[in-house]
C-alpha cells in the first residue's frame, strides 16, 4: 500500500501512521452531549467499500492527511491535507 | 456415529468405506426457533450448547461460504487464560476448562495440546507488571508461574540470551496453555451440534432481517426468506456489516492480522513463546512448520491480506528473539478479518433490537475463547440473561464507562 502525500508525492505506507475516522469533536453545550460523545469517542460505520480516514505523515512532512481508500482492495481512492476543506 | 478404537478397527477390516460424512449439509427450512448467523466456530459452538445444555434443537447456523472460512481457519489456534481484568479472566478460563475436556464431550480429537503459553519479559517493569497479572490468573483459579531467566534458558536455549537491548529475564507461563486443531473445532462442534438435529445451512449470505413490529421475526438470505424466534449474530469481522441491515452502529473498526508458517523442521519450539520487546509470537505445529505472527496491520480492511511494513516488522521481532531461525524459510502467509473493538474486550450482548442478540469484538484472540463464548452466548439466547462469567461483556459498557481495556490504550481499536 502507497499513500499519496499531497506534499511529498507517493509514499510508501511505512512512512504514515493511522489514526481513523475524522471524527468532528461534538457540541459540548448541546442538551444530548453525553449521548453525542459516545457516538462519536465509540461508534464506527466500519463500510466495506470506500473509507474516510485520517494518516499522519511521520517520517515525511508530518502532515496529517485526509485519505479515501477503498478498504475492500486497499486500492487508494484520494488524499488532501486534514486542513483543507473537506 | 461415534469414534473409537473399535470403530477405526471395523473400519480397517473393511477398507474404511463405512465411514459416514461428519456432520450434515442441510438445506434451510422456513422457521427455527434460534437462528445463528455466521459458522465460524462461535456460531457453531453457540448452535451445540443451545442443543447440548439448553434443550433448543431446532436451530440453523447460516454460513455465507463454508464453515470455518472465516478466522476459525486462519488463525494461529493459541489457547490461553491469561488475562489481567475480573471481567474477561474468569470467562477465558472457564474456557481453557472447557477446552480440557472438550475431545470427551465431542467425541471429536480437536487436538488440544496443552503445550504452555510463556510470556517472556525483559525489564524490572514488566516483570511486575507479569507478576502482577499472574496473580489475577491464580485468583481466577488459573495456573500461573513466573519463571526466571535460567528457567526459561532451560526451556528454550535457542533464544538469543547475549541480548544487550532486550535481554531475557524471564517469563509468566501457563502451562494449561497451549494449541488445538482449528479446523477440527469448526468440526467437531458441527458434528455434535448436527447429531443433536441443528441444521448446518452453507452458502447462505444474510441480505437483510424481516420484522414485525419492533421484532426481528426472520432473515433474508440468498437461499430465500427464513422465519425465527430469535436470531444470533457471530459473525466476527462482518459484524458492522450485518448490524447495519439492523440499522445499527458499533463499537467495532474491522481490520486484518496477518500469520505465516515456515517450512518443516526438527522440534525446536516446545510451546508457545511471545517476545515481550516487540510483537512477535511462535509456536511449532506438529507437522514442523513455525507458526508465527504478530501486531495487526493497524488501518480498516475486509481485504482479508496484509502489507509488508507489518511483514518487516514481524520478522525483525522473530530475529532479535531467535537469530537461529533466520535461514528457514516462510511458505505461506495470510491474513483474517478481524471484529477490533473500541476496548479492546468482546461483546455477548442483546442488541437493542427485540429477539436479535450479539456476539462480537473478538479481535485477534477469539480463538481460544470458542467454548465459553458459544456456552455464554447459548446462555443468553436460552434464558434471557447473561451467563456468570460474562456479565461484563455488554454492548453499553462503552455509554455506561466500564470498559474493559486490558491495555488501559482508549477507544483506538489498532492500539489494543
Ligand atoms: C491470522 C489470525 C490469527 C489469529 N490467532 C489467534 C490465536 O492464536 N488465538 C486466538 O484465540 N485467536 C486468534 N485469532 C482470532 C480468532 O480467529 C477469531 O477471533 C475467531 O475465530 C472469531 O470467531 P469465529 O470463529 O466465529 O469467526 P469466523 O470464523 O470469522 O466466523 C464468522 C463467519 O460469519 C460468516 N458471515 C459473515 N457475514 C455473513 C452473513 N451476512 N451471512 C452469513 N454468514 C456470514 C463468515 O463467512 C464467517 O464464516 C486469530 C485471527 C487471525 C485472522
Amino acid at each position: 500500500m502507497r499513500i499519496n502525500c499531497p506534499y511529498c508525492g507517493e509514499r510508501d505506507l511505512g512512512e504514515f501512521v493511522y489514526f481513523g475516522d475524522p471524527v468532528p469533536r461534538p457540541d459540548p453545550s448541546a442538551a444530548d452531549a453525553a449521548q453525542r460523545f459516545h457516538d462519536s469517542v465509540y461508534l464506527r460505520d466500519n463500510p466495506a467499500g470506500p473509507h474516510q480516514e485520517l494518516w499522519y505523515h511521520a517520517y515525511g512532512c508530518r502532515g496529517w492527511l485526509r485519505v479515501t481508500r477503498d478498504t475492500r482492495t486497499h486500492a487508494m481512492l484520494g488524499s488532501a491535507f486534514a486542513s483543507d476543506p473537506a | 456415529m461415534r469414534y473409537s478404537l473399535f470403530a477405526l478397527a471395523r473400519e480397517a477390516f473393511r477398507s474404511h468405506r463405512g465411514w459416514q460424512p461428519v456432520w450434515r449439509d442441510a438445506a434451510p427450512r422456513p422457521h427455527y426457533d434460534v437462528i445463528i448467523v455466521g459458522g465460524g466456530g462461535h456460531g457453531l459452538a453457540t448452535a451445540y450448547y443451545l442443543a447440548e445444555r439448553f434443550g433448543i434443537r431446532n436451530v440453523a447456523v447460516l454460513e455465507k461460504g463454508w464453515i470455518g472460512s472465516g478466522n476459525a481457519g486462519r488463525n494461529t489456534t493459541i489457547i490461553r487464560s491469561n488475562y489481567l481484568l475480573p471481567g474477561n479472566q474468569p470467562f477465558y478460563e472457564l474456557s481453557m476448562q472447557l477446552w480440557e475436556s472438550l475431545e470427551q464431550q465431542l467425541n471429536y480429537n480437536t487436538m488440544v495440546s496443552q503445550r504452555g503459553v510463556l510470556n517472556l519479559f525483559h525489564s524490572d517493569a514488566q516483570r511486575d507488571a507479569f507478576a502482577r497479572r499472574g496473580n489475577a490468573m491464580l485468583l481466577s483459579g488459573a495456573d500461573a508461574e513466573l519463571l526466571d531467566a535460567d528457567d526459561v534458558r532451560r526451556m528454550l536455549p535457542l533464544l538469543d540470551f547475549d541480548n544487550a537491548r532486550f535481554p531475557i529475564k524471564g517469563g509468566l507461563l501457563q502451562r494449561r496453555g497451549g494449541t488445538a486443531r482449528h479446523d477440527a473445532v469448526v468440526w467437531g462442534y458441527a458434528r455434535g451440534a448436527s447429531e443433536l438435529g441443528v441444521d448446518i445451512v452453507q452458502n447462505c449470505e444474510v441480505t437483510g432481517f424481516v420484522r414485525d413490529g419492533d421484532r426481528v421475526v426472520g432473515v433474508e438470505t440468498s437461499r430465500g426468506r427464513i422465519g425465527c424466534g430469535s436470531v444470533g449474530l457471530a459473525v466476527a469481522g462482518s459484524s458492522s456489516r450485518v448490524a447495519k441491515m439492523l440499522g445499527l452502529r458499533l463499537p467495532i473498526e474491522s481490520h486484518l492480522i496477518q500469520a505465516f508458517v515456515s517450512e518443516g523442521i526438527k522440534p525446536l519450539i516446545p510451546g508457545v513463546v511471545t517476545f515481550g520487546a516487540g510483537h512477535f509470537y511462535i509456536s511449532q505445529s506438529d507437522k514442523g512448520g513455525l507458526v508465527f505472527g504478530g501486531d495487526i496491520d493497524g488501518y480498516n480492511s475486509y481485504a482479508q491480506r496484509g502489507n509488508l511494513p507489518v511483514i518487516e516488522d514481524v520478522c525483525e521481532g522473530g530475529m532479535a528473539l531467535m537469530p537461529s531461525i533466520g535461514r528457514v524459510r516462510i511458505l505461506r502467509n495470510w491474513a483474517g478479518l478481524l471484529d477490533m473493538s473500541m476496548d479492546g474486550s468482546p461483546i455477548i450482548d442483546r442488541a437493542p433490537i427485540e429477539g436479535v442478540y450479539l456476539n462480537a469484538g473478538w479481535c485477534y484472540g477469539g480463538f481460544k475463547a470458542t467454548p465459553a463464548s458459544g456456552l455464554c452466548f447459548a446462555h443468553l439466547i436460552a434464558n434471557g440473561s447473561s451467563h456468570p462469567v460474562a456479565t461484563e461483556l455488554r454492548l453499553d459498557r462503552f455509554a455506561a464507562g466500564h470498559l474493559i481495556d486490558e491495555k488501559g490504550r482508549g477507544a483506538q481499536p489498532n492500539l489494543h
